[in-house]
């Protein structure tokens, strides 16, 4: 909880809980704090004909965790699925509009959507690890893509993707066991490294705490906190508390609108949008 | 006549219904029009059932009792008999309703007894035909030692009408048969495996909603073709043509050969795999999927490192389905595999399965206490374990890799 304290005092957090200093130079800290990860004008989402999504401006910052709020059915998911283009593989789904993600269209004809998808991770609201052994579940991403050519940089990238998703302690010992044999917690940690794995800039999480319990969901909040620092972090939550715990920018979405997109403080003390307040004094949603 | 008894039976069964439910409303105001009331404890079509359940039972066992008895009885008597128990359940019923009697929970207790009735028959028939097998095969084991049978390596059950022969002479061993068997089955399976997982992967995966509907139809219609047509289409076409093309080499092939029954065996089993293949790797969660395309993987990377292990379990309890059905197939090979038991493991050889020789042993005029027809049962034994087995462990295998998705 006091570490929760510090790390809510701030969007840009220079030392890791176990006081490593991050090593960043300064140009490139500047650039991050500066341009945003992702620049969305007028997109739209459609499914066969309607209209899931109705013309979204929305800028993401490089850093911190950007929450996704809005009740459900508003289209938070749909949004999600833009930015690592997961809505081309829906067979109806049209996405209209311009992405760019570090001032390039994501959607443009000479990008190929499978190679986006390692710099933009996703991790899913059912954790879904492959019925695969824990290491071949993180040795996934490396292993199509290549990053690994010798067997001991494959068990270097496994060991610190485990370390990074705060899991290695538990599993050291039983790489060889299904990933399926975890706990649901632990499945979603799993997820997440395996997701690290493929060292993506942005990590997209919808939802990544609904099929959890409270000790596994704190566990996972404190984590997310800690790859804040690494990776730029788009989360859906239907829980506004785990927006106001997490993140520093909350977007809340209404019937497929952005109605309002602040810093996570503004949007829980002053919403300027009756919509925002209704949704979160819980009078809607 | 039995249609007019058929007739009758049916009209004294509605009377008794209409009977019935006419009682239950005329009995007091209990039973209101509606048929819901505050005392009446079964609805008025209930009492019909139960009148026509009791009336019709009641009947039907008369008769049944006296077509025994019409030899020693006379048939007037049994007509007699029938009428006057059909007449006592009209007056038991006309005794029974009211509006306190308990027809509703009659009615389900007979339906549970029919029920039941109709599943013991299907029971009981598989015990009978297991049973029959295991005895007449104890009978051709009295006659040929199990070790004989089960590890001799020829087979020519014409020359084995005395029983002093045939144990001595080795005659009934069973090995060239089974070889026989395995090899049109491998065959088959050489072809249909791979092109029906094939089929599999590109229905589940890659085609179209449309392209799937229309084609997973048509690949069934193959199930459904007749054996018979498989089996003059080996002999007709397949045999023919793969002698043409060894002719080709310089090679001489029977028509009948292993290759031709099993190849077209194969085009027949096609359906099953691609079938239950699809089912299997549908079963795979949309989240793996989703799950490898968010890393960047490609379709067919998620196809072969995500899903087909996570559907092999499954995939594979699928291939013992097909192959139980390739060694229980019979008219495509006693039309194209030949008769000739040869020992052999060339395929374009004519070789012989145990349903083929099933087949030959029992067709014609046979005293059924000799060995040969006995060694049908013999062979019926061993390949209803080998199926029994194989499709045991199919279901074990496919209801274990449910479970872990549910
Ligand atoms: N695959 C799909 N096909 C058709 N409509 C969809 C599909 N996915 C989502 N939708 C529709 O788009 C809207 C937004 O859905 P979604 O993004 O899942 O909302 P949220 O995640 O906020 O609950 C909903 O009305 C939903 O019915
Ligand atoms: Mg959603």
């Amino acid at each position: 909880m006091e570490a929760n304290a510090i790390q809510d005092s701030g969007l840009f957090r220079p030392v890791t809980p176990g006081g490593e200093v991050i090593k960043m130079s300064e140009k490139r800290a500047h650039a991050l704090a500066v341009e945003p990860k992702f620049k969305c004008r007028d997109v739209r989402v459609f499914y066969g004909a309607t209209e899931a999504l109705h013309g979204i401006d929305m800028d993401i910052e490089n850093t911190g965790v950007t929450a996704l709020i809005g009740p459900s059915g508003c289209g938070k998911s749909t949004f999600l699925r833009v930015f690592n283009r997961m809505n081309d593989t829906i067979p109806n789904a049209r996405v209209t509009g311009d992405i760019l993600m570090d001032g390039e269209n994501i959607y443009d004809k000479k990008i190929d959507p499978v190679l986006l998808r390692a710099r933009v991770g996703m991790v899913f609201q059912k954790p879904n690890p492959f019925p695969k052994s824990i290491y071949d579940n993180v040795a996934y991403g490396p292993r199509i893509h290549g990053l690994a050519t010798k067997k001991n940089d494959l068990n270097e990238i496994v060991e610190t993707s485990l370390q990074k998703a705060g899991l290695w302690n538990e599993v050291k010992d039983r790489l060889k066991d299904p990933g399926t044999s975890l706990s649901g917690g632990q499945q979603q940690r799993l997820v997440i490294a395996r997701a690290i794995a493929v060292s993506p800039e942005v990590i997209l999480m919808d939802e990544p705490a609904s099929a959890l319990d409270p000790i596994a969901t704190a566990k996972l909040e404190e984590l997310i906190d800690e790859l804040k620092e690494k990776f730029c972090i788009v989360i859906v939550t239907h829980s506004m508390a785990q927006a106001a715990r997490v993140s520093q920018k909350t977007a809340f979405f209404h019937l497929g609108d952005l109605v309002e997109y602040d810093d996570t403080e503004v949007i829980f003390k002053n919403p300027k949008d009756q919509r925002t307040q209704d949704y979160i004094t819980g009078r809607t949603g | 006549m039995t249609l007019i008894s058929a007739a009758l039976l049916a009209a004294v069964i509605m009377a008794a219904f209409i009977f019935g439910r006419g009682l239950a409303f005329s009995r007091g105001g209990a039973f209101s029009a509606s048929g819901v009331s505050g005392r009446a404890h079964s609805l008025p079509a209930y009492h019909g059932y139960f009148a026509a359940w009791a009336v019709g039972v009641a009947t039907i066992l008369a008769a049944f009792i006296g077509w025994m008895l019409r030899d020693t009885i006379g048939f007037e008597v049994v007509a007699i008999l029938v009428i006057v128990t059909a007449g006592a359940g009209f007056v038991v019923c006309h005794q029974l309703i009211n509006p306190d009697f308990r027809a509703r929970n009659f009615v389900e207790t007979f339906v549970k007894m029919a029920l039941f009735l109709c599943s013991g028959v299907a029971v009981l028939t598989t015990f009978g035909i297991v049973l029959s097998l295991v005895f007449e095969s104890l009978r051709f084991f009295e006659q040929v030692p199990l070790l004989d049978f089960l590890t001799g390596l020829q087979w020519s059950p014409q020359t084995a009408l005395r029983e002093d022969q045939a144990g001595q002479s080795g005659a009934f061993g069973a090995v060239p048969i089974f070889t026989g068997t395995f090899m049109i089955m491998g065959v088959a399976m050489f072809v249909a495996a791979p092109i029906g997982l094939l089929i599999a992967v590109y229905l589940s995966e890659y085609a179209s909603k449309c392209t799937r509907a229309l084609v997973k139809p048509i690949i069934e219609i193959l199930a459904g073709v007749p054996t018979v047509v498989y089996g003059f289409f080996a002999l007709l076409t397949v045999g023919p043509a793969i002698r043409g093309f060894a002719e080709s080499f310089g090679f001489s092939v029977p028509t009948q050969s292993a290759i031709a029954a099993g190849s077209v065996m194969g085009v027949m089993i096609i359906p099953f795999i691609s079938s239950l293949s699809d089912d299997v790797i549908n079963a795979v969660p949309q989240t793996l999927r989703d799950g490898s395309y968010a890393l960047g993987a490609t379709r067919s990377e998620t196809m072969t490192k995500v899903i087909f292990p996570a559907a092999l379990p499954g995939i594979i309890g699928a291939l013992l389905l097909a192959i139980s059905r390739a060694i229980g197939e019979t008219m495509i090979v006693v039309m194209a595999a030949g008769r000739a038991a040869n020992l052999t493991g060339n395929p374009f050889e004519a070789v012989t399965t145990v349903t083929v020789q099933i087949v030959s042993l029992l067709t014609g005029d046979q005293e059924f206490d000799s060995a040969k027809t006995l060694a049908a049962f013999a062979l019926g034994l061993v390949l209803f374990v080998i199926t029994l087995a194989l499709n045991v462990v199919a279901l074990l295998i496919v209801r274990k890799y449910r479970e872990r998705y549910e």
